[in-house]
């Protein structure tokens, strides 16, 4: 007894089932118990903890550095802004759609970059959010309305009931969440998932094993992408207006931040890390100024004392860390 | 210089079915191109700094842009503080605001590689990658903090409002000035590493750390070097780009930063020729793309060279000799 409570990990994982049962009753119940206001800053976790395990599989999954994921959530939200105003397609239709768009412009751009190593890839994936960024600001066709952005007037409807409550978008978000964590424990254990985090540990030895690499990696960027796409149409109509200051680079490295420091290719540090970005700044209001100084901060500080990160994922960590390889 | 001219002219002339007459367009070529040979200038002096840490470390000092950027913020406030109330003749206020503007950016940049890169050196490239960020970001919002959010100007009594025509072309003393300067220095700095003791131990290191350490370098002394160096150029760059455009923001760090990374890798990462023949080309392909394409447009330009030069030619311009990569 005494060991198991020496080590709250290996408790929780004795009693994971408890664990997980309380926190959904607790989840579920959260609009219940606190303000309008701290059910807005938990959708917006959530938004973010979608963005996160979407680039979770780029960058945890693969090991590969992506640090313009906010392109293909870009992508994703100005579809549906478009798509929705102009041809009144239903919101709910444009999750798929918007996440195929977003889908097929990651395998469309990074289709020529991917044999990239590292460093070069993380370059390009800057330049090709700027791109998009820059592309979105300057309105091309006077589609993308410039520096303003857009207007999406629609809302989810479900049963005649229209989502526009903070704690409907909150059940919406995090049921969207529970849906793609399932879906991605499932993709971990399956061949497709044991293909990536081969890859990512050692690609020449992947390569010689059978693995198709570079689908592999192309796969991660198309599906990430989409997920970060299907986002986007939950963020534009929550956010009502969307605008390319959403999008910027520093948001997409940011967001690569939030995977790295809650561990790679960790779900839970995924949703713990976003978490410790967003919710924490609101409870520490009076230093709100000093968030992102004390987000650097925390950075460099972790890097230093824990470079696995908040809650690193125990799947075939290997020790081969070192050197990297040149 | 024969080519260049020939260049012109023929561009020129191909520009006269327009409706100006030939010797205006001319002119007007001429200055973009030496308005691209200025801002190229900056460039070139910032990725210097990227590239020579990159050269030694492996690493993307994410944090070089925000050096620049405090730079120009610490040439400015002595500038307006303790200079404005001083008798000098105003070469001499500049010459003293550039001066300790690099000493504390060189001190600054080796407190940094200290306390936030050194701990890092033998861990995965992207920790020293995330705590760079880390950096990048604390300064970032420091800077905002002490200086706040909106722009500050350089006072209009700093900058020398001298100019001549030349041939129909408008040169002002700035931009000769901002030339004269990084091409000294970046004749004394590949004079420094080619020639000097300092400098094979630099170009040893660069090429592998424990062979140098074996021949009796230093190797922790050499990385102190290159962050003096470093820094230095990046707050001379910044002071001078204050100057030049007279307006300074606390985001300049990363989108010059961005830009500046660019023309190393354009020229071949880790090569310090190739830094300022990159910055050049960077400097003038943005100058004539906003003049002859679109100015909204010239950063997706710039990206999309930057794309497709790694796609077909991944080492840079210059990159072809690894061997001496610094």
């Amino acid at each position: 007894m005494r060991l198991e409570f020496a080590k709250p990990a290996s408790f929780i994982r004795a009693h994971s089932a408890w664990f997980i049962g309380a926190l959904i009753v607790l989840a579920a119940a959260l609009p219940l118990l606190v303000s309008d206001y701290w059910v807005d800053v938990c959708v917006f976790w959530g938004i973010n903890v979608l963005l996160g395990l979407s680039l979770n599989i780029i960058v945890g999954e693969v090991g590969l550095f992506n640090m313009g994921h906010m392109a293909f959530f870009a992508i994703g939200a100005y579809t549906t802004a478009i798509l929705s105003e102009r041809f009144g397609v239903n919101l709910w239709l444009l999750i798929p759609v918007s996440g195929l768009a977003a889908a097929g412009a990651g395998y469309v751009l990074t289709g020529p970059i991917i044999h990239l190593r590292g460093d070069y890839l993380l370059m390009v994936t800057i330049g090709l959010n700027e791109m998009i960024r820059i592309s979105l600001i300057n309105n091309p066709f006077a589609l993308t309305g410039g520096p303003n952005g857009l207007i999406v007037m629609d809302q989810f409807r479900i049963f005649g009931h229209v989502i526009q409550s903070p704690a409907d978008f909150y059940y919406l978000v995090w049921a969207a969440i529970a849906l793609l964590l399932f879906c991605l424990g499932r993709l971990q254990r399956s061949r497709v998932g044991r293909a990536w985090n081969y890859v990512r540990e050692d690609p020449i030895a992947a390569e010689a094993t059978g693995i198709n690499t570079r689908w592999a990696k192309v796969l991660a960027f198309t599906l990430g992408a989409g997920i970060a796409g299907a986002t986007g149409t939950i963020f534009a109509a929550k956010m009502m207006v969307i605008s390319p200051d959403s999008f910027t680079f520093m948001e997409s490295v940011i967001l690569f931040c939030i995977v790295i420091l809650g561990g790679m290719g960790s779900i839970p540090g995924v949703i713990l890390a976003s978490g410790a970005m967003l919710v924490l700044p609101e409870l520490l209001r009076n230093f709100a100024q000093y968030r992102m100084l004390l987000f650097g901060l925390a950075m460099v500080v972790m890097m230093i004392f824990r470079p696995q990160g908040l809650w690193p994922s125990r799947r075939w960590t290997t020790r081969l860390k070192e050197g990297d390889g040149e | 210089m024969g080519g260049v001219r020939t260049g012109v002219a023929s561009a020129a002339e191909s520009a006269c079915a327009g409706r100006l007459p030939c010797r205006v367009e001319m002119a007007i070529f001429l200055e973009q191109l030496v308005n691209g040979l200025t801002v190229g200038a900056v460039y070139s002096l910032v990725a210097l700094g990227y590239t020579m840490v990159y050269g030694v470390m492996r690493l993307i000092n994410f944090a070089h842009g925000d050096f620049f950027m405090l730079g120009s913020y610490l040439g400015y406030t002595m500038l307006v503080t303790v200079l404005a109330q001083s008798n000098l003749p105003l070469w001499a206020m500049l010459c003293v605001a550039t001066l300790v503007s690099v000493v504390a950016i060189a001190c600054l940049g080796v407190f940094v590689e200290r306390m936030a890169y050194r701990p890092l050196r033998k861990s995965s490239r992207l920790t020293a990658v995330v705590s760079a960020i880390g950096v990048s970001i604390f300064l970032q919002n420091a800077a905002m903090l002490i200086w706040g959010a909106r722009y500050q100007a350089y006072p209009p009594w700093s900058v020398p409002e001298v100019s001549w025509t030349l041939g129909g072309v408008n040169v002002s003393l700035m931009q000769l000035l901002i030339m004269g300067i990084s091409l000294v220095l970046m004749v004394s700095l590949y004079m420094f590493v080619q020639r000097t003791t300092v400098g094979a131990a630099i170009r040893a290191t660069a090429i592998d750390h424990d062979t140098a350490r074996l021949m009796g370098i230093d190797v922790d002394q050499i990385i102190r070097i290159i962050f003096v160096i470093g820094p230095g150029l990046g707050a001379i760059a910044g002071v001078l780009l204050g100057l030049y455009y007279r307006q300074i923001h606390f985001t300049v760090g990363w989108s010059y930063g961005l830009k500046a990374f660019t023309a190393a890798i354009l020229g071949g990462i880790g090569n310090i020729p190739g830094a300022m023949v990159g910055g050049m080309l960077l400097g003038i392909l943005e100058m004539l793309g906003a003049g002859y394409i679109s100015a909204a447009w010239k950063d997706v330009f710039v990206f999309l060279i930057l794309i497709l030069l790694l796609i077909f030619r991944p080492t840079g311009i210059l990159g072809e000799r690894v061997a001496e990569k610094v």
